[in-house]
């Protein structure tokens, strides 16, 4: 025993002469693995220009009400329609606001919308995988039809329905999008929890008497960290994305609230005079999206190394891929395990 | 095979009914009713519109009338629309979003695996870069952001196009094309998503192939370079393509809302966001019904159709 551990350096047992047992050797550099893909993830160019930006969107979603120089929702029916000026930086809409200002609110509320709603999906997604992967059998089997059930209905038609029902303040839509979105992050853990539950740590684990919930919560979830970080880089800006689409036709946030998509929507009929209006929303949302992509690319690349851009799709019976969403491909035993 | 189909289209069941039950639900959560118009009717006019078309009954009992009449084919009536029957209106609107979703299908499968075999044969140079370029900016702009910038750009700078309309009662071919003009900015917008997904899939697929033993055998056994990429790499290399371009297709026949709402396109899309604020209940049950049938057999088609294209797939 006390050899072997001192030939490959990692934690080894040896017999004490009063019969107990005492650990030798040392553990390997914890979280070496994740230096590793930090590393990865800072040499691509793409992928740390995205950051930055998504870093920038943070802070002025952070300090909008510090930097916005007019009040977003102030009206000022002798300044509509205001061209360019260093007073008004993006001119002012068919009711005098500040177009400028709205934008940097607008900001406030796509990451917010972004984040929250993965909050949501997480806590959805993850028990609900985790205890379809760990305890199998009937569980397994209700969890997972449940699942498809919600996949089967038409992810904007629920929306819309669930948006006019339970109307449109900020907290509902974190809520919609989280409803309609958990089901791909369960299918992803479940099936990373099958790959994983066969595996001599789990196994060595339940023999130490450790309990289901020990097991899922300081085993399983652990490994699990990876692919989830790729899965919320690419569902943050979904989120942002469906927020911006339904405010744009009109059912997202109530009217009033600075959101980049009903902007988009309210400028829309002034196109022709002031296109401005238009493309200066129309853009912020582009760029964060696109900062996300790159951000989300990276990530992927540095967390999994082994894949490139998108592999052979592998489709079993149970999972089909969505065209719009692209999943990130199963790491398994990659990625640091719990000590 | 047979039993794996029958299995999955005895699946539709339960799902339709779980559907019909939560939209059905949803529906009448939601405050107010189909009369509710800016001018108040009189309560006495209410209550005997919600006679004649049952509303007055107890939400379970609206519901079973409500299913044993769709068993039979009938969806009930619009409320908004002089009641004409919604399986009508839906079909009409179905039209003009299956062909706009057929054309963009068309368009984002030649440009995304051009782009895609283009990339991939350049891998690291010019052209590939431009080709992830495109990828990259098609699968990042929402639908509605780049239709704006191509309304702007061409509407608005250029006047070339129309930015609104699809009118087919004077198009290339009556009642089912509006004229080209029309449908140039709808189709690229509602192509561009789909193509730069394809232009990935394709990229890497083709990459993939590339790398394989067979094809350096083909090369070594001195095939002109077109017979080996014709013969081996492409055909290998389309499998993970076609397996893409079902999904996505029924993503494109039921994805449109926002670009029919953006280019005022009368489909299915455009109806069921009007039937919504409308509370036209009927119309509503029905699209959700319908869109929910045309994803779970659209799967279904895809998965039977893989075990052609592949052999390696089976099916239990």
């Amino acid at each position: 025993m006390s050899r072997m551990a001192r030939r490959d350096g990692g934690l080894g047992v040896r017999g004490q002469k009063d019969g107990s047992l005492t650990l030798t050797g040392s553990l390997p550099p914890a979280h070496g693995l994740w230096r590793l893909a930090w590393r990865r993830l800072l040499r691509n160019r793409l992928a740390v220009t995205g950051l930055g930006v998504i870093a920038v969107f943070g802070l002025v979603a952070l300090l909008a009400p510090l930097i916005a120089p007019h009040d977003p929702s102030a009206q000022n029916l002798r300044e509509t329609f205001e061209p360019l000026s260093l007073n008004h930086l993006a001119g002012t809409d068919n009711l005098g606001r500040d177009w400028f200002s709205r934008l940097l609110y607008g900001a406030r509320l796509s990451i917010a919308v972004g984040l929250f709603a993965q909050l949501i999906v997480l806590g959805i997604g993850v028990p609900v995988g985790l205890a379809a992967g760990h305890f199998g059998k009937g569980i397994d089997t209700f969890l997972m039809r449940t699942t498809d059930l919600v996949y089967a209905f038409p992810d904007l038609l629920l929306i819309i329905l669930l948006r006019s029902v339970l109307g449109g303040s900020i907290f509902t839509l974190f809520l919609i999008i989280g409803i309609v979105s958990w089901v791909d992050i369960a299918r992803l853990v479940r099936g990373q929890v099958l790959g994983l539950k066969g595996q001599e740590f789990i196994e060595a684990a339940r023999s130490l008497g450790a309990s289901d919930r020990d097991i899922m919560a300081r085993h399983l979830f652990p490994n699990l960290l990876g692919p989830l970080i790729v899965v919320v880089a690419f569902g943050v800006p979904r989120a942002i994305f469906i927020e911006a689409s339904l405010s744009f036709i009109g059912v997202g946030a109530n009217p009033g609230v600075p959101s980049w998509g009903s902007m988009v929507q309210e400028a829309y009929a002034a196109i022709f005079s002031s296109p401005h209006l238009v493309i200066f929303p129309s853009a912020a949302i582009a760029l964060l999206m696109l900062a996300f992509t790159f951000a989300g690319d990276g990530l992927r690349d540095a967390l999994d190394p082994r894949t490139e851009v998108t592999a052979r799709p592998r489709r079993d019976i149970e999972e089909p891929t969505s065209p719009a969403l692209p999943v990130p491909h199963e790491t398994d035993t990659e990625l640091p395990r719990a000590a | 095979m047979a039993i794996y189909a029958l299995k999955r289209l005895l699946w539709l069941i339960p799902v339709l009914l779980f559907i019909s039950i939560v939209t059905f639900g949803l529906m009448h959560a939601v405050e107010g009713g189909p009369w509710d118009e800016d001018r108040s009717v009189p309560a006495a006019v209410t209550e005997n519109l919600n006679r004649k078309y049952g509303l007055d009954k107890p939400v379970w009992r609206q519901y079973i009338n409500f299913v044993t009449n769709a068993v039979q084919g009938d969806l009930g009536v619009s409320y908004q629309r002089q009641d004409k029957p919604v399986t009508d209106i839906i079909l009409s609107g179905f039209r003009v979003t299956a062909v706009l979703g057929l054309m963009a299908l068309l368009l984002a499968t030649a440009a995304g695996v051009s782009l895609g075999v283009m990339s991939a044969l350049n891998r690291n140079r010019l052209p590939d870069y431009a080709g992830v370029l495109f990828a990259s900016l098609g699968s990042a702009l929402p639908a509605f952001v780049l239709g704006i910038f191509l309304i702007y750009l061409f509407g608005v700078k250029l006047q070339l196009l129309p930015t609104f309309g699809w009118d087919v009662r004077r198009g290339l071919i009556p009642g089912w094309l509006p004229p080209i003009e029309q449908m140039v900015l709808p189709v690229i917008t509602l192509a561009a998503l789909p193509a730069a997904y394809l232009a990935r899939v394709t990229r890497a697929s083709l990459l993939d192939v590339l790398r394989q033993d067979y094809i350096r055998t083909a090369h070594a056994k001195g095939l002109s370079r077109t017979a080996v990429l014709t013969r081996h790499s492409l055909r290998n290399a389309a499998i993970p393509v076609l397996t893409v371009i079902g999904p996505i297709t029924a993503g494109l026949v039921t994805g449109s809302f926002i670009i029919e709402q953006l280019f005022s396109v009368p489909g299915t899309g455009r109806l069921f966001v009007q039937s919504v604020t409308a509370r036209d209940y009927g119309l509503i049950m029905g699209t959700t019904l319908f869109y929910a049938t045309v994803i779970v057999v659209a799967n279904l088609a895809v998965d039977l159709a893989y075990a052609f294209i592949d052999p390696r797939i089976r099916y239990r």
